[in-house]
């Protein structure tokens, strides 16, 4: 089996527009959640969300690219400038075959779609843009990627709910493992903070109005937020004969499914994927030093996740950090646990632990090292991510430090 | 129908990315680079601008009765509809 490293990062996401800008909101403990600025705003009951604030596409993409790129689509771009920029790589020849991308993502053009009912259901009309579908479509992300960087191996798109990007870079890894590329660009990307997407989620009931506290006794639900993290899984002998900077090192992937309920999480089943990922990665429960917790801030999650580690860790759980981002950039659906893997690099590269801000009161139902507001210098060796999606769908990836 | 004129090559000009003046009525959407994505972008820009339906079909295009094979073509045929939609 090959070993798989990470040699490119990139993103853009509430609290920057590139990795640096994230690592350092981050380790600063800054919330990028906000007020959102989006049509029709006062008929939402839900007014806040990590929105990627003073964006300007035509910066970045001129007006036929526009025409086909979602915003999710142009988050996925410029977050694979960055990573790919940064990896040092040229897809050519053979190595652009033995290339490819998997990408997360829940909505897909759900913007695209919100615009274009409106247009037919709201203003009656009976004319659509001819690009609608190429624009809307799951895929669309992911191919665009293709397409620039000419990567012409393994390519799709993975859509499940909240751990959509975990699952995708799950993906990546397996295929640069079992050598079936060499090279994966990987990651996720969303972007449905428009009316329909906000109002959707309003129907659950599960979002808060003030802010996302994860792990808080004062916690009143979950905040989502928008934007994209793509990374460069690279087979670790192709990184190191061309002296490439290793961010860190891929070691283990599990996924499990609760069979349970299409919306309540489970503790067996988060259980199982955090210990499925430490035996594929074949490390000791003691060796973990962080985990990112999905930690949405819902009554539901928050508690049963500190179930599952403490099941899974035994007393170790009382030793280890557990944070959740989520309370800085709200929960980024198919695209969080790829933001979020950059709190793992960091705690990784940096000995930076990220923390869970908003933090106002104990729970004993999760009474685990939060990380509560401020970030920790702590060297970790061995982290993990977790992400347990609505419908029960649970990845947990397993890094270690290169 | 001047109007029609100007309109319908504003439209393809701005698809060819070029100047109105740089466009010719002999010229064909080829011509002008402006491939099948473009063509159908253009229909589409041309329903909206007059409020008229295109007669098209992107799987057949030689069989559809709009017909496309130059400027001046297609610019006849946008007067066409448009006239058939003020009788």
């Amino acid at each position: 089996m090959k070993r798989v490293v990470i040699t490119g990062a990139g993103t853009i996401n509430p609290l920057g527009a590139s990795v640096p800008e994230t690592l350092e909101a981050m380790a600063e403990g800054r919330c990028g959640i906000g007020e959102l600025d989006i049509r029709d705003v006062d008929r939402l009951t839900i007014k806040i969300g990590g929105q990627v604030k003073g964006y300007e596409a035509d910066t970045h993409f001129n007006r036929q690219q526009q025409a086909l790129y979602d915003r999710y689509t142009q988050f996925t771009l410029l977050a694979a400038r960055e990573a790919i920029g940064q990896s040092g790589l040229v897809f050519s020849g053979q190595l652009a075959a033995e290339a490819g991308v998997v990408l997360g993502t829940s909505g897909g053009g759900l913007n695209t779609q919100d615009e274009n009912y409106r247009a037919v259901y709201e203003e009656g009309k009976n004319r659509v843009h001819p690009f609608v579908i190429p624009k809307l479509m799951n895929n669309a992300a992911a191919s665009h990627v293709s397409m620039e960087w000419n990567l012409k191996g393994p390519s799709f798109t993975v859509a499940t709910a909240c751990a959509s990007s975990n699952h995708a870079m799950g993906q990546a890894f397996w295929l640069v493992r079992s050598g079936a590329a060499r090279v994966m660009v990987t990651g996720g990307s969303e972007s449905m903070l428009c009316f329909g997407g906000v109002k959707a989620w309003e129907g659950l009931r599960v979002m808060s109005k003030d802010a996302c506290r994860p792990f808080s006794a004062t916690r009143n639900g979950m905040v989502q937020g928008e934007g994209a993290g793509v990374f460069v899984f690279e087979e670790m002998g192709h990184a190191k004969k061309r002296g490439a900077e290793i961010l860190a090192e891929v070691v283990g992937f599990s996924m499990s499914s609760d069979a349970a309920d299409i919306v309540m999480p489970s503790k067996q089943g988060a259980a199982r994927a955090i210990t499925g990922a430490l035996k594929d990665a074949r490390v000791e429960r003691e060796a973990v030093g962080y985990i990112n917790a999905h930690g949405t801030g819902t009554a539901a999650n928050d508690k049963t996740e500190c179930a599952a580690v403490a099941d899974v860790f035994g007393s170790h759980a009382d030793r280890l950090m557990i944070s959740s981002t989520k309370s800085m950039h709200g929960h980024l659906i198919g695209g969080t646990g790829a933001v979020e893997l950059l709190a793992c690099i960091m705690a990784l590269r940096d000995g930076v632990i990220a923390p869970t801000i908003g933090y106002q009161e104990p729970d004993p139902e999760c009474a685990l090292d939060v990380v509560p507001n401020t970030a920790r210098e702590a060297q970790v060796d061995v982290v993990l991510s977790n992400a347990f999606a609505f419908g029960g769908l649970n990845a947990v990836l397993a890094l270690k430090a290169a | 129908m001047a109007n029609v004129r100007e309109q319908v090559i504003g439209i393809i000009a701005e698809q060819a990315v070029l100047e109105p003046s740089d466009i010719s009525m002999e010229q064909s959407l080829e011509d002008l680079g402006i491939d099948s994505m473009g063509l159908v972008e253009s229909i589409f820009s041309i329903e909206e601008a007059f409020d008229i339906q295109v007669p098209f079909n992107a799987n057949e295009p030689e069989k559809s009765e709009f017909d496309i094979s130059s400027v001046a073509a297609i610019i006849a045929a946008v007067e066409g509809l448009v006239a058939k939609q003020k009788a």
